[in-house]
């Protein structure tokens, strides 16, 4: 141990001995790292707004049906949403939000066209905590009371039903007795969402709207939850099933499966992506290690005739590549927090708005880096980067020195 | 030239180990540029091919403006006589007419609003793959057979079968009732949840006559496989139809624009990718050029004062980056095509690959494609990227002076 400081001396003049060398191998690793934490932060980012949409959208965290209801998603198949012991089950400190709709297939039509529909019937003051609705109106108005009659719908659907705000439509639907029933309203507002599917999807009245049309006083299709963040999710979903036995209670894994996928196939493309930058990192780190090692071989073997052990020479080249490594690294961090930073909301993709609603994601993606993908990054480059740099090292000391000596 | 190319030759192999590590790593890049790039473009037809085949075909003609507005008065008259007069005209039978309409459709318990197709049985057959998907019954009979046929989820949703009958309910062009009561001969299950649950068709005939619709259509279908001829057959169609102005020719990309441009998307991001591994890689290789023109400067030098002119110097160094560079791409992109070849034979698929590929209404399977395009364009960017990365340390050697030049160790 008392050769430290020898040994780190050694190896941080070294690796100045050759400036340009030395930058240029930094630059790829830079780059390298810059490369691994800025795609990992972009999918991550991706991801992340991907879970945070399908939330919004109507999903939830968790949502419960009746038991028939996801195969068959008619009036029949609801439940007495205003139970009051089920409303008691929801009673935990987990939940934040959570409201209660009646949502069944309909059919609008104008005075010129018609068009099938999901038609929505929520309590205004409850959904505006947990949807999308209230904050993507941007005609007229949210309903301000459960006693409204005007119907909100998408801008697309507007459009394609050639009607306006204020004008009328008439909604048909299947009512508890198995009866068409349909019944005219108002347009009151206008939502207006990235993607279009959801706009021509989607219709929403007042629930107590739907109980004159659907004669469903007091029943309730599907309750969507909010808990308190994600973690807590399966928590709660085992506790409300447990209590509620009857009815269906998933969470938004299980609804919505191809979100789940994507969220994880990014969270393990990250191994993949890094692990191929690495390898083209290495290949570089260890021809130059070797290149050192070249240039250097008669002080090697100098070094041993003075009787230094190979172990040392191991050592100090290793430290060199620890000190590359760690410089790479540093500067990488930083210029990928720069990166981060600099973007601000994230990265506007909105060109590819039709492709990336076809996906299921947002137009903006802001980088997200997590702690956890930060370590992985930074653990990969310093861990694979020692063990390749073991060889060149390892090479190193393995020169004898009588032969080391007298070559150029 | 020969003593150039021997002199080169030797010059690589004076450090075998490096020469080495250098080609394996441009092998490297080369071999995951062919192999990703491979398999993207295979991903990327088996999403057209998805997209087009199952209902929507490679191009349509509909009437300006009905693409944005999908209205029923936005028609083409007369519109089996125009798909009868193409087909006869090109000689090309995959064309077909189709009108398009809402409408309530109820069975005794259940009632959803849905898409109704009106088709011409016997051509929508060559157009989409739907009437090959019936699991249950069979396809529509003829263009005026009172009949429907439904999506498996939108049967299951309105818990029919084969031989029941379908109330349908809507409004027809001029506004009136479009009523009418057909029995259900088919069920199709075309592997598109989205299409099963929204789409019915029934013979053109009986649609134009449910719908007031006259003779009149909303589009003509037309498939063909070979999606790169799109360009050719667009402009066939676009001359049989010049003398009506009111008709217009959409390809796939217009009619699907979502996923042209998740293809472009994913294509950009993959080059994101790929050219940050192009550039780790140049580095490195610049680093192990530069070092073999440095640590030659007296042997340059000797060669300058034997009467060498620095070009031949520069284009001895230029020469051995490229007989480098060339046998590392070679293996590599053999390499990569190896992988290729592979699982183009047997298939990549991947866990997860099977909900993925529904959304874009391709199979699970990957096949990579192998094309002169896949094959060459990833090794052509790494070759110009090492090219460009040899040029630096080969200039330097204009400055170099025999004297000072033959000191240096």
């Amino acid at each position: 141990m008392r050769s430290l400081p020898l040994i780190t001396s050694l190896a941080w003049r070294n690796l100045w001995r050759n400036k340009r060398r030395t930058m240029v191998i930094l630059f790829a690793m830079v780059l390298g790292v810059w490369a691994m934490i800025v795609t990992a932060a972009f999918m991550r980012g991706m991801a992340i707004q991907m879970l945070d949409d399908t939330v919004n959208n109507l999903t939830g965290h968790i949502q419960i049906h009746h038991k028939n209801y996801l195969d068959d998603p008619v009036i029949e198949n609801s439940f007495f949403g205003n139970d009051t012991a089920l409303l008691n089950t929801l009673k935990l400190p987990d939940i934040i939000h959570w409201s209660s709709r009646i949502r069944v297939p309909a059919v609008i039509s104008s005075e010129r066209e018609t068009r099938g529909v999901v038609l929505l019937a929520i309590e205004p003051e409850a959904e505006a905590n947990i949807s999308f609705l209230k904050n993507a109106i941007t005609e007229g108005q949210y309903f301000s009371s459960n006693d409204e009659n005007g119907i909100i719908i998408g801008k697309k659907l507007a459009q394609n039903l050639e009607t306006r705000l204020g004008k009328r439509v008439v909604v048909m639907s299947q009512n508890t007795k198995n009866e068409i029933a349909d019944s005219g309203y108002r347009i009151s507002g206008i939502y207006d969402t990235s993607g279009e599917g959801m706009e021509t999807d989607f219709i929403f009245i007042t629930k107590r709207a739907a109980e004159q049309l659907l004669d469903s006083t007091g029943l309730s299709s599907e309750i969507a939850v909010i808990t308190r963040s994600l973690d807590t999710v399966l928590s709660v979903q085992k506790n409300l099933a447990a209590k509620n036995p009857e009815l269906d209670i998933q969470d938004w894994s299980s609804l919505q499966p191809y979100t789940k996928l994507v969220v994880e196939m990014y969270s393990d493309f990250q191994y993949v992506w890094h692990l191929i930058v690495f390898l083209a990192m290495s290949f570089g780190i260890i021809n130059t290690l070797l290149m050192t090692i070249y240039e250097r071989t008669r002080e090697f073997g100098l070094f041993q005739a003075l009787g230094l052990k190979p172990g040392f020479i191991l050592v100090q080249v290793w430290t060199e590549a620890l000190f590359m490594l760690t410089i790479a690294l540093f500067i990488g961090n930083f210029v990928s927090w720069l990166t981060v930073m600099t973007t601000g909301d994230g990265i506007d993709v909105s060109a590819f708005s039709q492709g990336m609603e076809l996906a299921q994601m947002s137009n903006i993606i802001p980088f997200v880096i997590l702690f956890e993908d930060l370590l992985l990054a930074n653990i990969i480059v310093i861990a694979l980067g020692l063990l390749t740099s073991l060889y060149p090292a390892w090479k190193a000391s393995q020169l004898v020195p009588a032969d080391a000596i007298t070559r150029i | 030239m020969n003593t150039t190319l021997n002199f080169a030759w030797r010059n690589i192999w004076r450090h075998p180990r490096r020469t080495i590590l250098t080609m394996l790593a441009i092998a490297f890049g080369a071999a995951l540029l062919v192999f990703s790039i491979g398999l993207q473009l295979g991903q990327y037809d088996l999403m057209i091919k998805g997209s087009i085949s199952i209902y929507q075909g490679l191009l349509q003609v509909q009437k300006k403006g009905y693409l944005d507005e999908p209205k029923i008065r936005n028609d083409i008259k007369d519109i089996q006589n125009l798909a009868r007069t193409i087909r006869d005209k090109t000689g090309i039978k995959s064309i077909t007419a189709r009108a398009n309409g809402f409408a309530l459709v109820s069975s005794e318990q259940r009632s959803y609003g849905t898409l109704i197709t009106g088709v011409e049985p016997e051509y929508e057959k060559l157009v989409s793959s739907i009437p090959g998907t019936i699991k249950e019954g069979r396809y529509l009979l003829s263009d005026d057979s009172h009949e429907v046929i439904i999506g498996k989820s939108l049967a299951n949703n309105l818990r029919i079968k084969t031989g029941d009958e379908l109330t349908l309910m809507g409004s027809g062009r001029d506004g009136s009732i479009a009523a009418t009561i057909l029995p259900v001969s088919g069920i199709y299950d075309s592997g598109s949840k989205e299409l099963d649950r929204n789409l019915i068709q029934i013979p053109i005939k009986t649609f134009q006559e449910v719908f007031s619709m006259g003779n009149a259509g909303h589009a003509l279908i037309f498939y063909h496989d070979e999606i790169k001829k799109e360009h050719f057959f667009r402009q066939q169609l676009q001359q049989l139809i010049a003398d009506n102005n009111q008709l217009l020719t959409l390809s796939w990309d217009q009619l699907q624009p979502g996923i042209k441009q998740a293809i472009e998307l994913d294509y950009s991001s993959g080059w994101f990718m790929y050219l940050v591994l192009v550039a780790i890689i140049t580095l490195s290789i610049l680093n192990t050029f530069l070092m073999s023109v440095l640590e030659r400067s007296r042997e340059f030098g000797i060669m300058l004062a034997l009467g060498y002119k620095p070009f031949n110097i520069a284009k001895l160094v230029m020469l051995e980056a490229l007989i480098l560079t060339f046998f590392a791409l070679t293996l590599g992109t053999l390499a990569g095509l190896a992988i290729n070849v592979y699982f183009a034979v047997y298939g990549l698929t991947f866990e997860g690959m099977e909900e993925i590929a529904q959304m874009y209404n391709m199979s699970a399977t990957l096949h990579p494609q192998i094309t002169f395009e896949s094959i060459l364009i990833g090794p052509l960017v790494i070759f110009i990227f090492t090219i460009l990365s040899a040029l630096y340390p080969a200039m330097k050697i204009r400055h170099l002076q025999p004297v000072e030049a033959m000191r240096k160790i």
